[in-house]
Parts: structure tokens; C-alpha cells; sequence
């Protein structure tokens, strides 16, 4: 019961990645290039998104188990910090390189698209690596 | 700037958008989790015993969704522009960055604004400022893209 409503909540949201263009690279880049021809649609993509969760979230910050009866993981006591800085410039520099971002990247898999999983295959090596240079000691 | 009027799609976007935050609110309301693709999937590299039927189903999902699509007869496009080896190079920078910082477009930019987080805030502008001088780098170098 659990797994499929997994299933469908990665369903629906890959539906919505592709209803508002977000699996296409191009469109994507289109949205990162303000100083030429923009295409604001990735904002009203996210700007969507945001309403619909800021009452979800609202609610949820109030409850302290699902309604499955899993305990709510908000993970809000981490800090700013020189990893959250460093890792998004980084993550950044690959979206604006490639228009694609995690969630688009694995849908387009989906499409046939071998460049994806190319995409999708590298990503995970970067994960795996990020992982493991975090593992070593530090100083 | 000027705006792109020929590929500009407030509605569907606006829609996209919509279904997106149903999924990020039916995960957290449901299975107590925030719908963060990067971290669903780091989380599962190297896959850990009991933690690993989630994030499968949720990410066999996302990949189904163009199937789905395609059975209700709607066609996405995906213009995938650059070589192999650039995608490669950038897919290695996203998987990295994306570990490092803990989280994507979906952790931070959609479930980590919707709840005021102000690292998810920071993270989204910096992730967004430097897709948009890379994209712009890409452009004044002549690297074409």
C-alpha cells in the first residue's frame, strides 16, 4: 500500500515536471538566460508548486506522525553552512551547463532518452563521490 | 532582457507547478518525508537494507510519467542540446553539488521554500545565480548552447 502510493506521488510529480516543461533542457536554460531571451516559465513552475506546499507544510510542522503513521522528517536544524554554499554553486554550474536538474534528468529517462540516463549515471557518481570524500577525516 | 514570447507557457507551467506541489504535500502529509529527488536517490547510493523500497517506488514513478503521458496521448518534447561527454561533466557537477548541499530544484526550491527554511532559501538563490551566470558564460565565451 505504502510503495504504491510512493509510486503514485512520483507519478504525479513527474506528470507536473512534464505539464510545465521542466524536461525540456532547453526550456530550462531558456529560463537561466535573463540576460537574453528569458522564458519565465520556470518560475511559475516553482512559484505553483510553493503555494500548494506552504499549507501542506504548515499543517505537516503541527503534526508529529504522518497519516500513515510515519514520523515527519522536516530536517530544519542543519546550519548554513560552507557545504549547502559550495554544493549549490556547484549544482548550479551543472544545471545552467546541461538545463537538466535531478527530477527532469530521471523523467527523461522515461522518454527513451539516452543522453538522460548518461546524465542520470554521471549524477550518481557525483553523489557517491560527494558521500564518500565525507567519509574521510577531517583537518 | 527581453521574454521569450514564443516559448513562454504561464498556464501549463502554472499547472505543472500545481500537481508538483500536490506530490511534495501528499509526501509529506503521507509518508512524513520531503520530497527531495537528489537526496531520494543519494540516500539509496549505496542502498541501505530497509531504506530502499521507498525511494525505489518513488523514483520508478518519476520515470513512468512520460509513459503515462504518452498513453493519454500527450507527446513531451526534451530538446537535449551538448555532447555526451558535456552532459557527463554536468551530471557529475549535479550529483556532487546536489550531495554536498543536500538537496535540489525539488528538496530546497520547491518543499524548503514552501516551508521558510531560510538554508533551502540561500541554497535556491545560489543554485539559481549560478545556473543563470553559467548559462550566461556559456554565451559571452561563444560555447554556443
Amino acid at each position: 500500500m505504502q510503495r504504491i502510493s510512493e509510486f503514485l506521488i512520483g507519478l504525479t510529480f513527474g506528470g507536473g515536471l512534464l505539464l510545465g516543461g521542466m524536461t525540456d533542457p532547453a526550456k530550462v536554460k531558456a529560463f537561466l538566460d535573463i540576460a537574453g531571451l528569458w522564458d519565465p516559465s520556470l518560475a511559475f513552475v516553482m512559484g505553483g508548486a510553493v503555494i500548494v506546499g506552504f499549507f501542506a507544510f504548515r499543517i505537516a510542522r503541527r503534526q508529529a506522525r504522518s497519516l500513515l503513521g510515519r514520523v515527519i522528517i522536516l530536517n530544519d536544524t542543519m546550519p548554513i553552512d560552507g557545504a549547502l554554499i559550495t554544493g549549490s554553486i556547484v549544482f548550479g554550474i551543472g544545471w545552467g551547463l546541461s538545463g537538466f536538474c535531478p527530477g527532469p534528468a530521471l523523467v527523461s529517462i522515461g522518454m527513451g532518452e539516452w543522453k538522460a540516463a548518461l546524465f542520470v549515471v554521471a549524477m550518481a557518481a557525483g553523489m557517491v563521490l560527494a558521500g564518500y570524500l565525507n567519509r574521510q577525516p577531517k583537518g | 532582457m527581453s521574454l521569450d514570447w514564443n516559448h513562454f507557457t504561464p498556464l501549463p507551467s502554472l499547472g505543472g507547478g500545481l500537481l508538483i506541489g500536490v506530490a511534495a504535500s501528499a509526501f509529506i502529509l503521507l509518508h512524513g518525508r520531503i520530497m527531495g529527488v537528489s537526496s531520494i536517490l543519494g540516500g539509496a547510493l549505496p542502498p541501505k537494507k530497509g531504506d530502499i523500497a521507498w525511494r525505489t517506488s518513488f523514483l520508478l514513478g518519476l520515470i513512468a510519467a512520460p509513459l503515462l503521458a504518452r498513453a493519454l496521448g500527450f507527446l513531451p518534447i526534451g530538446r537535449i542540446d551538448g555532447s555526451a561527454s558535456g552532459l557527463a561533466v554536468a551530471g557529475l557537477l549535479v550529483g556532487f553539488g546536489t550531495a554536498l548541499g543536500s538537496g535540489c530544484t525539488s528538496g530546497h526550491g520547491v518543499c524548503g521554500i514552501a516551508r521558510l527554511s531560510p538554508r533551502s532559501i540561500v541554497a535556491t538563490i545560489l543554485f539559481v545565480g549560478s545556473g543563470m551566470v553559467t548559462v550566461w558564460a556559456i554565451h559571452a565565451l561563444g560555447l554556443g548552447g
